[in-house]
């Protein structure tokens, strides 16, 4: 095995962690914002695909990037756009 | 790639892991997911200044369809849709995963490293079963598929088998590199074993698969960071695998099940079908608007529980209405949330919230459970399951066990539904033959507005 994949699952295994600790720590009250807001995190797919559509060797692979770039990007932008205009609506004080 | 790049996509990871950390309050929430987005633009940024990029053209392309697609649908995604919405994006992300294993596999030079080879397998076996589980939840809550298990015989051994071809598969791909057909293998595999595995999955049961799903997206995103040893994506990726994991298990905790018995049980009627076929004749007291006014009006404490019904019936607006009314009148008025209201995890939350409900005044069911003793009049809306005192004594009801808000030692229950029907559990719920229940049968939202129009006279 060589050493930057064992780096890598370090890098995964440590990354976990972190992530049940922050999560851990959202209140039920946020846990749909939260879901979509992480769902648009795991579209950073988006760079790799950035990558392989720019590369492209291949016709087929830039195509594949390409609809890679069209999933991942509909994921970001849908993602936090939505996530945004749920926490808006979360008010404290009560208005009217 | 650059070392430069490097130190960025580093940049990048601690904002992403500063915009989780701001989303555990209300207040800094927004600021949280304004930071994770400055993440995300940032690595967009930088990667698109990378020298191996040397075609813009499809690049360019391929951000301005995705980013007017995702704009719309965000726009203008009803509230009450949120959970097909969190469907679709986690299947898009799956998919992306797979695209750009596939991709990357289509531009191999030289001699293939076995690590690439295996971990291209895992990315294109996640990302496609999450693509098509995905498609199939989103399915199911749209309402274009029913909501009721889809079984056949040796469904458990057909997806063990599956599973386990794609090991083989995976040892012969990283043995004979460069052989499309196992590649082509893994990935129909993969992708009938999404299908498989969500249809056997009740109505009721989809929280948990969304949350699941969520979780996949992002263990296929932190695949292809292995694919491409990019730490930026395996970071961020383990951040959303870890974030879909714990609200799996809180989901699981809130409905006394195990995510085995989730996935493999095939729980769940489409729900809301007759009333419970015993034979007795139970008495129910029936009430109207104008009796529940009579009640509010000797009333100083009040807490209110809602359930999907509610959204169903677009009738949170109006129960706003009616909560602020009792409120001026120095009333002590709050909502208790089962942790599996809604569609989705929080799913209630964000429906009240888009009706003005304040959030100082939801109350989780940890939190208030021990205020139902003191209360008043407890009004229950659209809810029926988590209000269920069988989920504490009936051993053999599928109930049991489940953690339950404890409606029935409030002074007096009000209960607005529509029939006596038995809800996803199949349960008949012994609340509503209680003494001190008064059933006000009708549409939720009408049943409101009534109370409302009469409170105000």
């Amino acid at each position: 095995m060589s050493d930057i994949i064992l780096i890598s699952i370090y890098i995964f295994v440590l990354s976990v962690f972190i992530g049940i600790e922050l999560i851990a720590k959202v209140p039920p009250l946020l846990h749909t914002p939260l879901m979509s807001g992480s769902n648009a995190i795991s579209g950073i797919t988006v760079v790799g695909a950035l990558l392989s559509t720019g590369a492209g060797n291949t016709m087929l692979a830039k195509i594949l990037g390409v609809l890679a770039i069209i999933f991942a990007t509909i994921n970001v932008v849908g993602g936090f756009m939505v996530t945004d205009r749920m926490l808006e609506m979360f008010k404290e004080k009560k208005n009217k | 790639m650059s070392t430069f790049t490097n130190w960025v996509y580093l940049l990048s990871a601690i904002l992403f892991i500063l915009g989780l950390k701001n989303l555990s309050s209300p207040k800094t929430a927004r600021r949280g997911n304004t930071l994770a987005m400055l993440a995300m633009l940032t690595a967009i940024v930088v990667t698109l200044l990378d020298q191996r990029i040397l075609d813009f053209s499809f690049i360019i392309a391929g951000l301005i369809i995705g980013a007017t697609i995702g704009a719309i649908g965000a726009k203008k995604v009803q509230m009450t849709d949120m959970p097909q919405m969190v469907a679709l994006f986690n299947g898009l992300g799956g998919g992306a995963s797979t695209l750009v294993a596939t991709s990357e596999y289509f531009q191999m030079t030289g001699e293939p490293q076995a690590n690439i080879l295996a971990t291209i397998m895992l990315s294109i076996f996640i990302g496609t079963l999450t693509f098509t589980g995905s498609i199939i939840a989103f399915a199911k809550l749209h309402g274009i598929m029913k909501g009721s298990p889809i079984t056949f015989p040796g469904q458990k051994i057909f997806n063990g088998l599956a599973i386990i071809a794609v090991i083989v598969l995976t040892i012969l791909f990283v043995q004979d590199p460069g052989c499309l057909p196992y590649l082509i293998a893994v990935l129909l595999i993969s992708m009938v074993v999404g299908v498989t595995s969500v249809i056997p999955i009740g109505g009721a049961d989809m929280p948990v698969v969304i949350s699941l799903l969520n979780s996949y997206s992002g263990l296929a995103a932190a695949a292809t960071g292995f694919v491409i040893s990019n730490n930026v994506l395996i970071i961020s990726g383990a951040l959303v695998g870890a974030s879909g994991i714990i609200l799996t298990k809180i989901m699981c905790v809130a409905m006394n099940r195990s995510l085995a018995n989730v996935l493999f049980a095939a729980v769940g009627s489409d729900g809301g079908s007759a009333s419970g076929a015993s034979g007795e004749q139970k008495q129910v007291t029936r009430y109207t608007a104008e009796d529940a006014v009579v009640m509010l009006d000797n009333a100083q404490s009040v807490i209110i529980v809602p359930g999907y019904g509610l959204a169903v019936a677009q009738a949170q607006h109006v129960l706003q209405e009616l909560a602020q009314i009792l409120a001026q009148r120095g009333m002590d008025v709050k909502y208790a949330i089962h942790p599996v209201a809604g569609r989705m995890p929080g799913h209630m939350n964000v429906l009240l919230a888009e009706a003005n409900v304040s959030y100082d005044l939801l109350y989780e069911m940890e939190s208030i459970n021990d205020d139902f003793k003191n209360t008043d009049i407890v009004l229950v809306i659209g809810a029926n399951d988590v209000t269920n005192p069988v989920a504490r004594t009936k051993k053999e009801s599928a109930l049991f066990g489940m953690p339950i808000l404890n409606v029935d030692q409030a002074r007096s229950v009000m209960v607005v539904k529509r029939s006596l029907s038995v809800g996803f559990a199949g349960e008949d719920n012994p609340l509503f033959y209680d003494d001190k229940t008064m059933m006000l049968f009708g549409d939720a939202k009408k049943m409101v507005t009534e109370i409302v129009q009469n409170l105000k006279k």
